[in-house]
């Protein structure tokens, strides 16, 4: 089975992925699966109505408005990152876990490096594939390297200027 | 000014420990310069035509002794002994080498400075009016917002990576000294009709290729909530702002493609949607920063006969006074400018030795505060009245005080193709030339206020769209040539500069400036400056003076 980096009480972890990406032209196949947004639309009902768990995958174009009504039997949404510098999927992240209360997995997906944990941790995403090679271990480095934060975002840490009111 | 508490020092120092390490994996191969690149330029460091440069953090251009000490000695260090100040009141260090580079930020790290976003597409490092807290015109101390901006966008998990960079400029006086009108977002405090203080908001200013001056999308923002509302304005541009084109990508394009009005419906609209109270400042903590710009002013005349008895004596420093020493709000103090600006030498570089006595200086006379301002020369916020004839003579003797603040001498310009690889032109020589002409004090006084900018390419650094008179560098077959611009200005009277006529070659700048130097003191009325006369005249007289031989 393919592995992910999940977060799981604050740590992360090498876990495996029980999700199949579907491309658009590929058949289905049994189990949990991840759909493009229009493919889900068009036969979301049905896979969730057999009783898989089933996952989206936005395009950094696409808006996560579109999915608000839906996100109680979502079970992934997974935010493409076509290039790193692509910074779209960090406002998708935040939206969907700060104004839609998400509680399902927000993946990281597409151009993913070590560089952006600190960001893509701290704007909701609790799931990564990376894209260059890098392991849990690393990306475990990565967002704790700072001791401090300076805004509220969706990963609860407490900004600098909350602490300093402590 | 604003002193890091343990928090800010332990976040710089993480980002310097993070740096280094990205540094070794670079210097040891494991990641390719491709891959290293979005990395160092998350850090400010460039690679130039010959070098690294190290683009240098000075957050709303407020410096200390000890910090312009400290550049001076890393300057000296690990470069050749001198530094620029930009446009965006950063220094740069143009000499540097990329295993040098974590050493440097360590030694910044330890006066409380770093290089963080003054380079990507990320928030830029924050600019205000370099008279703040000095300036008797100012509704409050912008720096308070500022450092509130600082904080709040460094290392922004949500904007950081961005359509393109984004620059946040900020003033709470009615003279614009800090360029609002050409920024990404431009702040001009307000006061409302209950007598509460609020932001103007404006955005979409810009030069470069595409130049646009702000649109001022909410007359009134209550300054508690400063942050909230930017950060409903990034969120729109972050999701909404072009990405499939680099000359598109900045925000004035997005504004200017829906509308001013539609984009700020859409701000407004996300706003609305936001949880106000998880982003904006506590009162406590904008109390805590609030205590950091306090200076305290002893009581003084409003006149010094020591400052009187210098001046009758010394038609020389009589000129400084006119052009380089400014009213202050507390009785018997002064703004001193130092100028970076002596004709024939490099608008805005200072060698180590005299950001060591300009340190002196602001440790000894200005309450060890010192400015950098966007025109690319460093002021002394705090002078007593009685201490001026003294900064002057030290300033005198380091080369610091041509008295040319604002005249047709004080040119801003880039470091154009002498360094940058962006560049099409050389800007420096093309200043220098001009400065040299018009070096006669005498001559300089009379032409008076005359703001001249040179840029070396369309990315627009030196400002050349909002001179008085604007000069673009441009390639033509292999050649320099120069593309003038009339009637510019970035301050509260902010417009684009008008084109002239054909480029012209790299030595007919310096004549053409003359002839509508000349143009001008033949119009000119009463009280009028070079700007005020073009606005009445147009184009017209100034075109015909410097095409008169192509005819």
């Amino acid at each position: 089975m393919p592995m992910r980096i999940k977060l799981r009480d604050g740590n992360l972890y090498p876990a495996e992925d029980p999700f199949t990406t579907l491309a658009d032209d590929q058949d289905l196949v049994p189990g949990d699966v991840i759909l493009s947004l229009s493919r889900f639309q068009a036969e979301g009902d049905r896979l969730l109505s057999e009783g898989r768990a089933v996952g989206v995958r936005l395009k950094s174009d696409e808006e996560v408005e579109a999915l608000a009504y839906d996100l109680p039997r979502i079970a992934v949404v997974a935010l493409e990152f076509p290039k790193f510098r692509d910074g779209r999927p960090y406002s998708s992240a935040r939206i969907l876990r700060e104004r839609f209360g998400y509680a399902g997995e927000v993946r990281a997906v597409g151009d993913v490096l070590r560089e952006q944990a600190h960001f893509m941790l701290r704007c909701g995403f609790d799931a990564f594939e990376p894209a260059d090679g890098t392991g849990a271990q690393q990306w475990e480095a990565a967002t704790r390297r700072f001791r401090h934060v300076y805004q509220r975002a969706a990963d609860g840490r407490t900004p600098a200027f909350a602490e300093r009111e402590a | 000014m604003y002193r890091y508490d343990n928090i800010d020092k332990a976040f710089v120092a993480d980002r310097t420990a993070e740096f280094r390490e990205q540094v070794e994996r670079r210097l040891a191969g494991e990641i390719t310069e491709d891959q290293f690149k979005p990395i160092r330029l998350l850090n400010g460091l460039y690679l130039q035509l010959h070098a690294y440069m190290l683009r240098i953090a000075i957050p709303y251009g407020t410096l200390n002794a000890a910090k312009l000490r400290k550049l001076a000695w890393i300057a000296k260090t690990y470069d050749q002994g001198y530094g620029h100040f930009t446009t965006r009141t950063n220094l740069q260090l143009h000499w540097i080498k990329l295993r040098d580079a974590p050493q440097i930020l360590e030694h910044l790290a330890e006066v409380e400075m770093h290089s963080m976003q003054t380079s990507g597409n990320t928030i830029r490092n924050v600019t205000a009016d370099p008279y703040a807290g000095a300036t008797a015109d100012e509704l409050d101390d912008p720096r308070v917002w500022a450092e509130a901006i600082r904080q709040w966008s460094t290392l922004h998990p949500e904007f950081s990576f961005l359509p393109r960079k984004f620059k946040i400029a900020v003033t709470a006086a009615a003279k614009d000294r800090a360029a609002t009108k050409i920024y990404d977002i431009g702040l001009a405090m307000r006061r409302g009709r209950n007598g509460e203080l609020g932001f103007e908001v404006m955005v979409g200013g810009g030069l470069g290729r595409t130049p646009y001056l702000g649109s001022t999308i909410r007359e009134f923002l209550p300054t508690r909530h400063l942050l909230s509302y930017l950060e409903a304005i990034l969120r729109v541009y972050n999701r909404y702002g072009r990405r499939d084109n680099i000359w598109k990508a900045r925000i004035k394009v997005l504004v200017a493609s829906l509308g001013a009005e539609e984009f700020g419906r859409q701000v407004e609209a996300e706003w609305a949607k936001a949880d106000h109270e998880r982003t904006d400042l506590p009162d406590t903590e904008l109390a805590r920063i609030r205590a950091e710009f306090t200076p305290q002013f002893e009581t003084l005349s409003p006149r010094s006969e020591a400052l009187e008895r210098a001046k009758a004596g010394d038609a020389a420093f009589a000129r400084f006074l006119r052009h380089n020493v400014h009213p202050h709000k507390a009785p018997g103090y002064a703004l001193v400018d130092v100028s970076l600006k002596t004709p024939g030498l490099t608008p805005g570089d200072i060698t180590s030795e005299q950001m060591n006595v300009v340190a002196d200086l602001a440790e000894r006379f200005s309450l060890d505060e010192l400015r950098v301002n966007y025109n690319q020369n460093l002021i002394l916020p705090h002078v007593k009245l009685d201490d001026v004839p003294a900064v002057h003579a030290a300033l005198a003797a380091a080369g610091l005080a041509t008295p040319n603040m604002d005249l047709i001498s004080d040119i801003i310009a880039c470091p154009g193709l002498d360094y940058c690889a962006l560049a099409n032109a050389r800007a420096i020589p093309i200043a220098q030339h001009i400065a040299e002409r018009f070096a006669d004090p005498v001559r300089a006084e009379q032409v008076g206020e005359l703001k001249i900018k040179i840029s070396g390419c369309i990315n627009a650094c030196g400002h050349h769209h909002v001179g008085h008179i604007g000069i673009l560098g441009v390639d033509k077959k292999g050649e320099e040539f120069y593309q003038l611009t009339l009637g510019g200005s970035g301050e509260e009277d902010a417009s684009l500069g008008q084109m002239l006529g054909p480029a012209l070659p790299a030595d007919k700048v310096t004549d053409a400036i003359e002839q509508m130097v000349e143009v001008y003191l033949r119009e000119r009325k009463d009280g009028e400056r070079f700007l005020d006369t073009f606005r009445r005249t147009g184009v017209t007289p100034f075109k015909e003076a410097v095409y008169a031989d192509a005819h």
